[in-house]
């Protein structure tokens, strides 16, 4: 039977729609938009995210310097994203997790971490990802978008132990898309898992931009193929972030959200990158003046809550405590045993005997 | 009672189940159907969709989040449904299971077991039939166990869900119903990174495992042989005291397993002999396994899998140097 065209129009249903939303509070001139200003949000917590900010910048300031001097292994440099972590790691409660990739220095510092315990880590030694329980976090995880599927396993054990406890993820641009980001998703979309997923989307792969990472309009989008809620945030606006990542983290109990926080990686991927040979710097230009910290700054000073003598005392008193951290981790002696008895729960006897040997012989003198 | 293997392990699960609240099953089809073998049959119905989940089809997130729940207190058993299928989420074994122990100097523990179906000889569609043992024993960290008895499938994987490690538990699709066996009723335990001795005698040494032993064995019997037979129950950490103190009474041995010869399970073992006990030996170190390529198509798998014949005749070339 040949139909007229028209009759098209009444067998068609829409049975899907979506629409992402996207959150800014602090503009770049430090005003605010009052009617989004979170509740539970003072003056006093904006000032401690922003020490925490500037904390972070001066930490990576540190393990930069300490890389090119040899002192540090390869370095995956934070600067530009300070909002999206502190903004986040802030929002958590007292007993949630969180789940890095290899650049969430800021959320560890946040959540406490021992620095000399960061700083082991960017020296090369596995102690360095012992991460202390009271952290509330899990280690850095290098392979790109493998951390997201153990987020969800995480929030499984929670909602099985029947804890109110939202656990957060961390990955970036690149990593959504790995197949493991949206098997992650899927699986905590289908079990309605505590996990707030946040795409710390710094623009750059190492050398591939965004645009070519996906065609996606937003990388929130995503999470309506997994049936969850998304939303997209100014990853350079603590106070967004801090409300977005909050009010997932309140509704976690009733299942996942997906979190784009559009930011912007100022410098290069690690110390082993050179953004120059592909980037064009009137890109990096632009987005300094959507600088995270500044615009906080910005806020403080129109309100007279910050002067430069704070300043001053604040940098002196931070590079104070990462100095000492830095002096405690070179001092840290490793013992090559350990790598030996670290393998399994119980020494198999292979591996005792070589264990033995390398004692015997002396191997490690070498 | 006399059962199968996959009886036995049914069994071994829901008995750990009953024990310890923090043992938690998923995988694809795990549920009501009781997995395509069956071998969860009757436990999500006795143990709740909670604790027995169908999960959406993927492998690496079954295994990834199954790391998350060990790293935060339960002792998950993913089962892949097909070894073939493990490998899409090998990145997650590799990476993170094998090494979050070592990694973190033991601050985060991996306690899983990771049950999937391996070897041929069942007729089954391409994928479904490797033997991947070497490939995982190869890593470190993981602990790499394959039962060839009802009794051994029971006692090792209730060792495993007592053990803080990473187990990959294969289980020989073959055997699954190819015998039964009279085993307790009650919890036991199988040592892990022990061989078992199963014949005794003073010619050779046939040191093998899974779904190798019964033909082995039916060449032992045929040909009257006075051999050790070692199966070995643990690929990884092999048990190498074991075939090194047969290895040194009998002066000859002979390797059989199902996986391809090439860079598989039998060249450790070979080496391990060669280097600590080739003084001991009489005879050169004899292999005998799967050829050096991808598994076949069915209607080719009874030209590939190591037969009686073919062990039969490296015992005969054995003996006679």
């Amino acid at each position: 039977m040949i139909l007229p065209i028209w009759y098209g129009a009444f067998l068609i249903k829409r049975v899907f729609q979506g629409a992402v939303d996207n959150i800014q509070i602090l503009d770049e001139n430090g005003d605010i938009d009052a009617s989004l200003f979170p509740s539970g949000l003072d003056d006093k917590k904006i000032l401690e995210m922003y020490r925490y900010m500037s904390f972070a910048r001066a930490l990576d300031a540190k393990c930069l310097s300490l890389q090119r001097q040899g002192r540090a292994v390869t370095y995956a440099p934070l600067i530009g994203e300070e909002a999206t972590q502190v903004g986040s790691a802030m929002a958590m409660r007292a007993g949630d997790l969180f789940v890095p990739n290899f650049r969430q220095h800021a959320v560890y510092l946040v959540r406490g971490l021992p620095l000399e315990i960061m700083f082991l880590y960017w020296r090369g030694f596995e102690e360095g990802a012992a991460i202390p329980k009271e952290v509330g976090g899990f280690p850095y995880i290098v392979p790109v978008s493998s951390q997201m599927p153990h987020a969800a396993g995480i929030a499984f054990a929670q909602k099985y132990n029947k804890k109110d406890v939202a656990v957060l993820a961390y990955v970036g641009d690149g990593g959504t898309s790995e197949g493991d980001f949206y098997e992650a998703l899927n699986f905590a979309g289908v079990f309605k898992l505590p996990m707030v997923a946040i795409i710390e989307n710094n623009q750059w792969a190492i050398s591939v931009p965004r645009s070519k990472q996906s065609a996606a309009e937003t990388l929130a989008q995503k999470g309506f193929a997994a049936g969850i809620r998304c939303v997209q945030v100014d990853g350079n606006d603590v106070i967004a972030v801090y409300k977005v990542i909050s009010e997932a983290i309140a509704n976690a109990k009733d299942g996942p959200t997906l979190i784009e926080c559009v930011t912007y990686r100022m410098s290069m991927h690690t110390t082993a990158d050179d953004p120059t040979k592909y980037r064009d710097p009137a890109e990096v230009e632009i987005w300094k003046a959507r600088d995270p910290i500044d615009r906080v700054r910005k806020y403080l000073s129109k309100k007279a809550l910050w002067s430069l003598e704070l300043e001053k005392a604040m940098g002196e008193e931070q590079l104070k405590i990462i100095d000492e951290a830095v002096a405690k981790a070179e001092a840290f002696k490793p013992d090559p045993k350990s790598m030996f008895e670290n393998v399994y729960g119980y020494m198999p006897q292979v591996l005792q005997d070589e264990l033995d040997d390398s004692v015997a012989n002396n191997f490690w003198q070498g | 009672m006399k059962v199968n293997m996959v009886s036995a392990i049914n069994n071994a699960l829901d008995l750990a189940m009953a024990e310890k609240e923090e043992v938690v099953l998923l995988g694809e089809d795990i549920g009501k159907d009781g997995g395509v073998f069956r071998a969860t049959d009757g436990l999500q119905a006795k143990y709740g969709e909670g604790r027995v989940m169908d999960t959406p089809l993927a492998e690496s997130v079954i295994l990834g989040a199954s790391i998350g729940m060990a790293m935060s207190g339960l002792h998950p058993v993913p089962e892949i449904q097909f070894a073939g299928f493990m490998l899409m989420g090998f990145g997650q074994l590799a990476n993170h299971a094998a090494r979050y122990r070592s990694r973190t100097r033991s601050k985060f523990e991996v306690p899983m077991v990771v049950r999937t179906p391996i070897s041929g000889g069942v007729r089954t569609l391409e994928h479904h039939s490797d033997s991947p043992e070497a490939l995982y024993s190869h890593l470190g960290g993981l602990t790499v166990v394959i039962p060839a008895t009802p009794y051994d499938a029971k006692g090792l994987m209730i060792k495993a869900l007592h053990m803080r490690d990473p187990v990959i538990f294969l289980e020989p699709t073959k055997l699954y119903r190819l015998f039964k066996q009279e085993i307790p009723d009650e919890m036991y335990e199988v040592e892990i990174g022990k061989a078992n001795l199963v014949k005794e005698g003073n010619d050779l040494t046939i040191v093998t495992y899974g779904t190798m032993l019964s033909v082995v064995n039916e060449v032992v019997e045929k040909k009257n042989l006075s051999a050790d037979v070692l199966d070995l129950r643990t690929i990884n950490p092999l048990d190498e005291k074991s075939i090194l103190d047969s290895v040194k009474k009998t002066g000859k041995v002979l390797i059989v397993h199902e996986a391809p010869l090439g860079f598989g399970p039998g060249a450790e073992i070979a080496a391990r002999i060669a280097e600590k006990a080739i003084f001991e030996l009489d005879a050169p170190i004899m292999r005998v396994g799967s050829n050096s390529f991808p598994y076949p198509f069915p209607g080719y798998e009874n030209y590939y899998i190591p037969n009686a014949l073919k062990v039969s005749k490296a015992v005969d070339k054995l003996l006679s140097t």
